[in-house]
């Protein structure tokens, strides 16, 4: 019982609505870059290792440059640049997508060390350098409105980026060209190439702006709230990007929901570490959440599509 | 020419990545020569060093045969990771709480982990069966879900209070697997790993199920419409996987461990990738890829040891092989011209 009051709680609290938010951003993010890759027909197992190398990057090149945003730029640099690493392994070298993404993961997990020792001479965290965070933003009017406030003002400038992010890409596959090609690309790259379009180019469009987005989500987790580099600090927020991405099957939107729900489960999972629950089963209660949510999605989409076939038999 | 042109291949991205290796070496150490003499000629220094090799070998053997088997029926579980490190806490409860002669002590423990790990190797393959999930993506969850849990069980009930970090009771000594030669880490779960190298192959080579595998793997249309139950294939290797995979666990475990102290998930299963691909999913080749991996690995820990160059770098080395070793169209120019030079000579 005493678990349950503890949940309900934390229900109540404004703060924990604005962890959940926290805790989504990067996930969001990388969602929404796995989103555009998928729908283009690549699936990108690289994120998590483009996560990390970006988080990387971005304390390095703000501990030198002084300035946070050169911080970020570098980490979106380095995320578009391995994600041109994967692709032209995909695209060009005909490798097998999922093992190219592998071998990115395995370089950025023991190559960040190796590199992060060459600077600091520490293997585990950042802590000697001196980088820097982005800011977080109060909002003018809405900081006033008593609980709405508190859980929406102030957040992290790349948490507002994110949500601005889910109507941009929202945006890119409904109206734009460029939206049409990859969802095209990625449904029928034949087809697509006898009307025209350009499918390698569109792929390779694609996976660019998916390690765009994953090196914004690197940036967050190490210049947003923490501000130092920590070695595997991803902690498999790339691979629960594969889930919530698959939730959301190419629905920006659904994707930004499942983002939150994984939010939800980890600002949870924070608040509740006082409690009496085994610290272990609050840690791994994001991840049974998101494959029970995972499998209800596909066996839903199973039932609608059994379901239709039926309907149309008994059509005929 | 086909097998030419893999081998010419295959020495090439061997070659670009020594000579990346080498390059990053002579940038950034202070003494090179020590560090590049210890990476590749290290292990062969000593006797223990050199048998060191064989040890480090064996828990890659067994991830590097589940992950060919997985990969040869065309499927993507990474669950080996969960099955292995549950295999191990599996292994430390048995080891710490039960008592049996020394003979027995460790088949027993070995068929247990084996039993688990086939149990959470099934999981993905249900699901996807099932629930038409993609298994990579359960999988990469799950081996979050049974890592925690492996953490919960060994600090709830098997942790050593005054060790002072996380680490469990001592294992009973009638639990642990004997040294082959006295004096190195070499020990009798090498004999294991062979065994299951030889069992696999037999599966996979010499039997009706495995030529069903194989089928799944290579053409999985014309393994449906010939009747072959695919839903059968996909569970029953992910299971047979798991179960290689957990052995693998209690193997090293109790060939190489006196009590139980992965506080992180030993990277294993991902060094299995590799291993798989330099074996072409071949269960025959996989003790030599493991063999490759683990000497450098042993080499790279000398080469720490002994000079300013961290060992991390094998992550660099081991993702440029995989990523060129992989890359179908890698030197293709290189294999039209070859064709072409030939069939122009034919022609003359």
């Amino acid at each position: 019982m005493n678990v349950l009051q503890d949940i309900l709680n934390t229900l109540s609290l404004p703060e924990f609505y604005f962890a959940m938010f926290r805790s989504a951003t990067p996930v969001l993010l990388t969602t929404l870059g796995a989103m555009i890759s998928s729908r283009s027909g690549t699936s990108n197992i690289a994120l998590e290792g483009t996560m990390l190398i970006s988080a990387f990057v971005g304390v390095v090149v703000s501990a030198f440059s002084q300035n946070a945003w050169i911080g970020f730029l570098g980490a979106v640099a380095a995320g578009f640049i391995v994600s041109n690493i994967l692709a032209y392994f995909i695209l060009k070298l005909n490798s097998n997508a999922v093992i190219s993404g592998i071998a990115l993961n395995t370089f950025a997990s023991g190559g960040t060390i190796f590199v992060l020792y060459l600077i600091t001479g520490e293997k585990g965290a950042s802590t000697s350098l001196e980088s820097l965070k982005l800011p977080s933003l109060t909002l003018p009017v809405i900081k006033d409105i008593p609980v709405i406030g508190a859980v929406l003002s102030g957040h992290h400038v790349l948490t507002y980026a994110a949500l601005i992010l889910v109507a941009a890409v929202w945006y890119l596959f409904k109206h734009t060209r460029l939206g049409m090609h990859i969802r095209a690309v990625g449904e029928s790259p034949d087809a697509a190439e006898t009307v025209g379009i350009p499918v390698r180019r569109v792929k390779y469009i694609a996976l660019s702006i998916s390690g765009i987005l994953t090196g914004m989500a690197g940036a967050f987790l190490s210049m947003g709230y923490v501000g130092l580099f920590s070695a595997g600090m991803t902690a498999g927020r790339g691979y629960i990007a594969l889930a919530t991405q698959a939730i959301a099957a190419g629905n920006a939107v659904v994707g930004m929901l499942a983002s939150l729900l994984f939010g939800f489960c980890q600002s949870m999972a924070n608040y509740l570490q006082s409690s009496n629950i085994p610290l272990q089963f609050i840690q791994m209660m994001p991840y049974i959440i998101i494959i029970i949510a995972y499998t209800t999605y596909c066996a839903m989409v199973e039932y609608n599509k059994k379901k239709k076939q039926m309907l149309a038999a008994a059509g005929k | 020419m086909n097998k030419k042109f893999t081998i010419v291949r295959l020495l090439c991205a061997f070659a670009i990545a020594v000579a990346l290796s080498v390059c990053i070496i002579f940038a950034i150490s202070e003494d090179p020569l020590t560090a590049i003499y210890n990476l590749f000629l290290g292990p062969f220094q000593s006797k223990r060093h050199f048998f060191d090799v064989f040890a480090s070998s064996v828990p890659l053997i067994f991830t590097g045969l589940a992950l060919g088997l997985v990969f040869k029926s065309g499927n993507f579980s990474m669950i080996a990771d969960a099955c292995l490190y549950t295999g191990g806490v599996v292994t430390a409860a048995l080891a710490i709480k039960t008592a049996m002669p020394a003979g027995l002590h460790p088949i027993l423990i070995m068929l247990i982990a084996a039993a688990v790990g086939g149990l959470i190797g099934s999981i993905p393959a249900l699901l996807k069966v099932y629930f038409h999930t993609n298994e990579l993506v359960t999988s990469l969850m799950l081996n979050y879900v049974f890592f925690y849990f492996g953490i919960y069980t060994v600090t709830k009930y098997l942790a050593d209070r005054e060790a002072g970090t996380f680490a469990s009771l001592k294992y009973q000594p009638t639990a642990a697997l004997g040294a082959l030669i006295p004096g190195t880490k070499f020990h009798v779960g090498y004999l294991v790993a062979i065994l299951a190298v030889v069992l696999l192959y037999f599966l996979v080579f010499k039997t009706k199920f495995g030529y069903e595998i194989r089928i799944s793997g290579s053409n999985p249309q014309f393994a449906k419409y010939s009747g072959i139950n695919t839903s059968k294939v996909i569970i029953l290797t992910q299971v047979i996987a798991g179960a290689v995979a957990g052995l693998g666990g209690a193997v090293e475990q109790m060939g190489m461990y006196q009590r139980f102290n992965w506080q992180d998930s030993p990277s294993y299963a991902w060094d299995g990738v590799i291993i798989a691909i330099l074996s072409g999913n071949n269960p025959k080749t996989v003790p030599l890829a493991a063999f490759f991996l683990a000497y450098v690995r042993v080499g790279a820990d000398l080469m720490s040891r002994r000079s300013d160059v961290q060992n991390e770098l094998v992550s660099i080395i081991q993702a440029v092989l995989i990523l060129f070793i992989t890359a179908e169209r890698f030197m293709a120019g290189w294999k039209q011209r070859q064709e072409a030079k030939k069939a122009l000579e034919g022609e003359v």
